[in-house]
């Protein structure tokens, strides 16, 4: 077979077989196989989608071809499965819809990949050519709708594009800064029969985006602002997992002694454990991470856009610290942030441009700046909640710390997005690139659930952990479905507050406690659970946390736990939106939190 | 300010909406946009002006590297190009009237194309202010203008430069001299201006 390897989304040598066994050289098919026989070359072995008039034919033709479908509940759905599929393998992430209304309801899956820079193709039906544009039944024009939304989109209406055009779409989709790229292929550029002929369809080499510029003398302007900083931080980002270079960022930071802060999207990138990292920066990072950020002289960094959930208000944003930035987008560069030295290129490359310009620091600075750092902690982690007793809460942080525990910080986690989000960055620490997935630019209330479905099936020897809140669950919750067709291994944790937890905080702290629209009623999700067949159990204290948990790695099969957390707590510190990175509002004296000291 | 790019584009359904929705999504103003074949068969040439804050220049060339479809951007902005555009000019004009639009016309080195009992066509071709200054002299003189009919601008860089090369681009965060004079060391663009206004 052309490619079962799953390592890779490299073209194969196809030509030599195709999916249906005969020599590749030039085989009659029709669009529809053609669909399946291409992506099959790719690489691809498992979609996610929905059937449905305008893409019937590749329907019909699904079954003459090794591929596996996974049929979702709603075609949001099936872009977060390809989306998570994506971000758990490193490989490109496949979903097909019909036209009109199944193509509409995957544009949500793909604004959240198109914001996150994941590599996914999405195939859609489209009527017929020849009623193309009269408002013909289910007709939308899905490629107008998702252009702001994707890398790149096709219209196909000959048979003869389908394989030259899906070949495009997967070389685009991973090439250069990553991202979503859609297909919309006619009906009856499915239903006629061509020549086929996978090699000759190879698309020509994706050409670098002609801004690229890692030249030497950047590179050399880097080396020297790195050698004379005292108190540099290296910023790691998404682009550390995406490039593959947590090997190259911790050499930078061993070597030089640099202490490494993450974004949300890059967390795993730097072992969460290594003494040098800081963890998370941005709105919900730890006081001494932005406090380190605020008093540096020089920032590092690598494969990240300067967010502004990361950044603060931008006037006072570190304000002392020169910035190299290291970047595959050259549209990065200067748009938040100035930046003294930029090195656009891949992250991986260019870091191995750098390093033979650095000789290791002398270690006199460094623990200068480290313990000036460890000082800041100061009484934050006393303050932390997971030093207090057991007060007979349960607060969502000892959930998540007690997961990080049960799974030993190897499972794949994937969250939604509001506080859990939040906390699950805090207290789970991760090690290990690609163990947390997460709707980070887009913010996709009910990304949790299908992505993980797509990661688990992505990676089924992994233990697979869906963390989720009682609002964004809702959202997406008939991917349960899914999950019991599919028979995954999958374990939900719903962090149940009975608020919009996140919105709830900040009607708090911004709107005087309006809790406008914020509390929530829910299923039992329990007996949700079970209605498709799915084990699961309550959970309301903090001595239930781990034996519920062990629970749910023993079963095999889905299984569910609902823990019903704290309705009122808030995630801290947290810098208000526009504020500066220091001007955060820091764990309170609360009495709804017994302190341990203070 | 105003920024002035070239770009060269695939010759295909569509492209025409990307390279125009990404300026919609930067909200950043299209002041006007002309599309032609260039000397590459399926290559369109398009020169876009838009009103951006004067360091958008490096973005906008940037995003627009992130079409497909497009395949060359110059930003000629800052270096010494020759900018061009044609305009139609139609006015009401009678046999009585006429002789002071032929002097105009004269004056301004444009040519009447169309000649009706009631109006008249003018042709005119330069930079933007030769074209301007024609339109308002005709309101002065209280001829009517019935219609206005402009390409919007069209530039080429002077000299060597060929849409091939791309030595154009200015990377931020490397300060080089060409980011303050044109490249060929060509007097400043405005006096050029001046000087091809014809007046």
């Amino acid at each position: 077979m052309a490619s079962k390897s799953k390592g890779t989304n490299q073209t194969t040598p196809a030509g030599n077989t195709t999916a249906s066994g005969r020599p590749g050289n030039s085989t009659k098919l029709t669009g529809a196989e053609i669909i399946w026989a291409t992506l099959e070359g790719e690489g691809v072995d498992v979609v996610f989608g929905y059937p449905g008039g305008a893409i019937l034919p590749a329907y019909d033709a699904l079954r003459k071809f090794p591929i596996r479908h996974v049929l979702v509940r709603h075609e949001q759905g099936a872009a977060h499965m390809a989306d998570g599929y994506a971000r758990a393998s490193g490989r490109v992430g496949v979903c097909v819809a019909t036209s009109g209304p199944g193509a509409t309801n995957l544009v949500t899956g793909i604004a959240t990949a198109m914001l996150d820079s994941v590599p996914i193709v999405c195939i859609t039906g489209q009527v017929s050519s020849k009623v193309l544009g009269t408002d013909a039944f289910q007709e939308v024009d899905i490629t107008g709708i998702t252009l702001p939304v994707t890398k790149h989109n096709y219209v196909v209406t000959r048979a003869d594009d389908v394989a030259r055009t899906i070949r495009e779409a997967f070389l685009v989709a991973k090439s250069g800064r990553p991202g979503p790229v859609l297909v919309d292929i006619t009906k009856d550029a499915q239903q006629a029969a061509v020549e086929f002929d996978f090699a000759a369809a190879a698309p020509k080499p994706h050409r670098p985006h002609p801004m690229l510029k890692t030249e030497s003398a950047s590179i050399v302007a880097a080396a020297e602002l790195i050698r004379n900083a005292k108190k540099p931080v290296i910023l790691a980002g998404h682009g550390v997992l995406q490039s593959r270079a947590g090997a190259e960022v911790r050499t930078l930071a061993e070597r030089m002694r640099i202490p490494v802060a993450s974004t949300l999207l890059g967390l795993g990138g730097f072992p969460a454990s290594h003494p040098l990292s800081l963890g998370m920066m941005g709105m919900h990072g730890e006081a001494w991470v932005n406090e380190a950020i605020q008093k540096a002289d020089l920032l590092i960094a690598c494969g990240m856009r300067f967010d502004d959930r990361v950044t603060g208000t931008l006037a006072t944003y570190a304000p002392n610290a020169k910035k190299i930035h290291i970047e595959v987008d050259p549209a990065e560069i200067n748009k938040n942030v100035k930046v003294d030295v930029a090195l656009i290129g891949d992250l991986k490359e260019a870091l191995d441009a750098l390093l033979p310009h650095l000789a290791p620091r002398n270690e006199k600075t460094e623990s200068a700046w480290v313990k000036e750092i460890e000082a800041s902690k100061g009484v934050c982690a006393v303050r932390d909640i997971r030093n207090l007793p057991d007060s007979g809460h349960l607060y969502a942080a000892h959930v998540m710390h007690d997961l990080w525990r049960a799974t030993e910080g190897k499972a794949i986690v994937v969250t939604d997005v509001g506080q859990h989000q939040m906390w699950e960055a805090q207290y789970y620490k991760h090690d290990e690139p690609r163990t947390l997935i997460t709707s980070g630019g887009l913010g996709t209330m009910g990304f949790a659930l299908p992505a993980a479905i797509g990661a688990k099936i992505a990676c089924p020897d992994k233990e697979v952990w869906v963390v989720a809140g009682d609002g964004g669950f809702q959202m997406t919750a008939a991917e349960l479905a899914t999950a019991a067709q599919e028979e995954l291994d999958l374990n939900i944790a719903i962090v149940n507050n009975g608020y919009l937890g996140m919105v709830r905080q900040w009607q708090e702290f911004f709107y005087e406690k309006n809790y406008q629209s914020t509390p929530l009623l829910s299923p039992d999700f329990v007996k949700l659970a079970d209605a498709h067949g799915i084990r699961g159990t309550a959970v309301k204290t903090r001595a239930e946390v781990l034996p519920a948990v062990a629970e749910a790695q023993r079963h095999k099969g889905p299984f569910l736990i609902n823990f019903l957390v704290e309705k009122e707590d808030s995630v801290y510190p947290m810098i208000p939106a526009g504020s500066a990175l220091h001007e955060m509002i820091r764990r309170p004296n609360n009495p709804l939190v017994e302190m341990a000291h203070d | 300010m105003l920024h002035t790019f070239v770009a060269l584009v695939e010759d295909k359904p569509g492209v025409l909406t990307r390279v125009a929705s990404l300026f919609r999504r930067l909200n950043i103003n299209i002041v006007s946009l002309t599309v032609g074949h260039s000397e590459r068969v399926g290559v369109s040439r398009m020169t876009i002006v838009c009103d951006a804050s004067p360091t958008a220049g490096h973005r906008i060339a940037a995003s627009l590297y992130k079409l497909e479809n497009v395949l060359e951007v110059d930003d000629v902005g800052q270096l010494s190009h020759v900018a061009r555009e044609l305009a139609l000019i139609k006015v009401a004009a009678t046999p009585k009237t006429r002789s002071m639009v032929f002097e105009l016309v004269e004056v301004f080195r444009a040519r009447i194309v169309d000649l009706a009992p009631e109006s008249m066509m003018i042709e005119i071709t330069g930079v933007e202010s030769k074209i301007e200054g024609l339109i308002q002299v005709l309101n002065e003189n209280g001829d009517r203008i019935l219609e206005i009919s402009r390409t919007g601008r069209m530039v080429m860089r002077r000299g060597q430069h060929t849409s091939r090369v791309l030595d154009a681009m200015r990377v931020p965060g490397v300060e080089t001299a060409e980011d303050k004079i044109g490249d060929d060391g060509a007097a400043p663009s405005d006096l050029l201006m001046a000087e091809e206004t014809g007046l």
